[in-house]
């Protein structure tokens, strides 16, 4: 598995999606609680939206001047102790941990979250040469123990409720405890601590990597990626290439900008930093320690329109928020990366054509736009997409023929005028008491969901013009 | 105060209404007011789905439209942030930057102009009656509007206002989006008119026609009792 996800056919998932009331139910219900909490903690700290400007230049700085950044981060890694790998692609990426695994004779590898290996596929390269991988993020263990994916890049089974959960730990692990959330996760723990003591190696994400010093930084609420980074003996942190920033004074900005917006909260339960491997009279940390810093497609980003797109942190913000989001669900839009910054980002690392529908998947509410905490156009940046599949002839022939009709109508008064007056007549054979339930042509979709009104009896300019007539008739 | 009328081709031809009460409004308030006969579409429908270049005639045919008039008010958060959407469109471009920073200049949606340029917070109109109002996207995140229309409609006699819950999200609308993507826009829609339903309101108020029409086109497909109207109607009821 790799960014692609679910059936290829878009309007199958969405089908799918809106069918699944329980998913619906379990989507509406965490948003609902996640931008209420956000509601409360951005207030609560006060100067939003100067946060914000601080946030977007921070990223942005960073982003110009990445090259410097990832040449000193890879520095201080050296320094520490570390060993750093630039991994052009996914494969690259999968091929350098599956040696450092080979060679540590590392059959048992225990995970904290990570958006970047679920990217590149990496469970799937790692059992395919024979090594047991265990997700330890409550989330994503479930998803693992139920062969499913994330729907959220955060939560990222939000898609599934307790019941099921409890379904799934019974059928695959025996589980014969109440669906409520203490016995359940007190279970996972049960669980999960068996493996974190005798794994071999330990894989992790990156929140942010500090550049000055060389840490990797992970921002969690169940403390696993702690676990998973001090007992196995070889830890290999893998990250995007952007996820960087230059101080830990940058960090602090970005973590606050984080929490809030991802789950309401100052801070989450552990915020960890790690730097190098276990030196001298430490008692605790890995002996080898690896950072895979992936591009797989984000340097070509770079330098272009989209390169804001990179600014993301990964907050889930803006999938919290966003309506399309709520109704489909996480998987119809076929990627690890759902939601707005989703769609902005999936065609750009996996290219348009088995991502056309993703641009259009969006009703340009700007919703998006307005709590991304590191200012990611969003919406902007979708009707960019869409220009680009048109100069790129992707666009449907029928919307082309459409579109420039309209450019014709628009800029042609007469035609516009006629047309406009006609209109009424025009779906006559259609209206039934003013209303239309089943229209012609484009109509058809529209009066499927809703009705349409019948064009008024009189258009405006038609009225303006009588009444000016009249006044000067007076 | 001179002021042109951008009526907007949805309200010009589906809602005529919304331009008449739009006119006397403004004119109860000492404007004067003309309609340029030439007038279309500010160019959203092409814009939106991506057809830039191809949309730009229609755009430099708004501008040229709207080149003499003192100000450009229309009934419409979105079509303004639209017209006022030429200024980055066309930014950079030697011969028309200047003619689309001025028109983004002079544009206003009705309830900011009654607001912000003439300081009008009570029309003195009077309505009796439950209305709840749907905050459009464009108007309150894109033109940034937020407060003006509530503060207009809560100062109109005999209005009962009640809050919409979950007001800021989409209906579902988003120009072909309602038809592109029909089913999902359906879900939207469906959500919105049960939001509506839920105030027990006799009326659903908006500035924006556009989505007025998608919720109202699924009130009435449900065949609630909720009336949906502009703004502007309510504003242009007096004794």
């Amino acid at each position: 598995m790799g960014i692609r996800i679910g059936d290829p056919s878009f309007e199958t998932r969405v089908q799918e999606g809106i069918e699944n009331d329980f998913m619906l139910n379990s989507v509406a219900s965490a948003q609902g609680r996640f931008r209420g909490r956000r509601g409360v903690a951005t207030e609560e700290l006060g100067n939003w939206e100067d946060w914000r400007s601080l946030g977007e230049e921070i990223r942005s700085h960073t982003l110009e001047n990445i090259d410097y950044y990832l040449q000193q981060l890879s520095d201080n890694v050296s320094k520490r102790g570390g060993h750093v790998f630039f991994a052009a692609t996914a494969d690259e990426a999968n091929e350098y941990i599956k040696e450092v695994v080979k060679r540590k004779n590392g059959k048992k590898v225990v995970k904290s979250k990570s958006m970047v290996t679920e990217e590149i596929g990496l469970n799937k390269a790692l059992e395919e040469a024979g090594s047991e991988v265990i997700e330890t993020d409550l989330g994503e263990w479930i998803l693992q123990l139920d062969g499913d994916v994330p729907s959220h890049i955060v939560t990222p089974a939000l898609h599934l409720n307790r019941d099921q959960i409890k379904e799934t730990f019974a059928n695959k692990r025996g589980y014969d405890k109440s669906n409520t959330p203490e016995e359940l996760g007190l279970f996972a723990r049960e669980e999960l601590r068996k493996d974190f003591l005798t794994a071999d190696i330990g894989i992790t994400g990156c929140n942010f990597a500090v550049a000055e010093s060389g840490a990797v930084t992970f921002v969690t609420n169940e403390g696993n990626a702690r676990l998973a980074t001090t007992l196995p003996d070889t830890q290999i942190s893998v990250m995007g290439l952007e996820r960087i920033v230059p101080t830990w004074e940058e960090l602090d900005v970005l973590v606050s900008l984080l929490t809030r917006s991802a789950v309401g909260q100052k801070l989450t339960s552990y915020i960890t930093g790690i730097t190098g491997t276990r030196l001298a009279g430490e008692i605790d940390g890995p002996e080898e320690f690896h950072l895979v810093i992936v591009d797989n497609g984000r340097s070509e980003i770079l330098g272009t329109e989209f390169q804001s797109a990179l600014h993301c942190i990964r907050c889930a913000a803006c999938i919290n928020v966003c309506p399309v989001y709520r109704h489909i669900g996480g998987h119809a839009y076929g990627s690890i990366y759902p939601g707005p910054i989703g769609a902005v980002l999936t065609p750009l690392l996996d290219g348009y054509e088995n991502h056309k529908e993703l641009p259009h998947a969006s009703t340009l509410c700007a919703a998006c736009t307005d709590v991304c905490p590191v200012k990611i156009p969003l919406h902007e940046q979708l009707i960019r997409h869409r220009e680009i599949m048109v100069e790129k002839n992707m666009a449907p022939t029928a919307e082309k023929i459409a579109m420039n009709g309209f450019v014709k109508w628009s800029t042609h008064p007469a035609a516009y005028k006629l047309s406009s007056k006609l209109a009424r007549t025009a779906l006559k054979p259609w209206t039934k008491d003013e209303n239309i339930t089943n229209g012609p042509g484009p109509l058809k979709n529209w009066t499927a969901q809703r009705d349409f009104p019948a064009p008024s009896q009189q258009t405006f300019r038609s009225w303006f013009k009588e009444r000016q007539k009249g006044e000067k008739s007076k | 105060m001179k002021v042109s009328l951008f009526i907007t081709c949805m309200a010009d031809i589906m809602t005529s209404n919304v331009g008449k009460d739009t006119v006397e409004i403004l004119e109860r308030f000492g404007c004067e007011v003309d309609f340029p006969d030439t007038q279309t579409c500010c160019g959203q429908p092409a814009y939106n789905s991506g057809y830039l270049e191809n949309t730009k005639a229609t755009m430099k045919h708004m501008m040229k439209v709207f080149r003499e008039s003192e100000y450009v008010v229309g009934p419409s958060g979105s079509c303004v942030a639209m017209l006022r959407g030429y200024e980055a469109i066309f930014r950079g471009d030697p011969e028309w930057e200047e003619e689309a920073k001025k028109l983004a200049a002079k544009t206003f949606e009705l309830s900011q102009f009654l607001v912000d340029v003439l300081g009008i917070v009570d029309v003195g109109s009077t309505f009796k009656g439950k209305v709840t109002y749907h905050p459009s996207c464009h108007m309150t995140r894109i033109l940034g509007v937020k407060a003006a229309p509530v503060q207009l409609l809560q100062n109109v006699e005999g209005v009962d206002f009640v809050e919409l819950p979950h007001g800021e999200d989409c209906c579902g609308f988003g120009g072909t989006f309602a038809v592109k993507n029909s089913v999902i826009s359906g879900q939207m829609v469906q959500e919105k008119a049960d939001h509506v339903v839920e105030t027990e309101a006799e009326y659903l108020v908006g500035g924006d026609m556009a989505c007025l029409l998608n919720i109202g086109g699924r009130l009435s497909r449900e065949g609630s009792y909720v009336k949906v109207v502009h703004l502007a109607e309510i504003l242009n009821t007096v004794k």
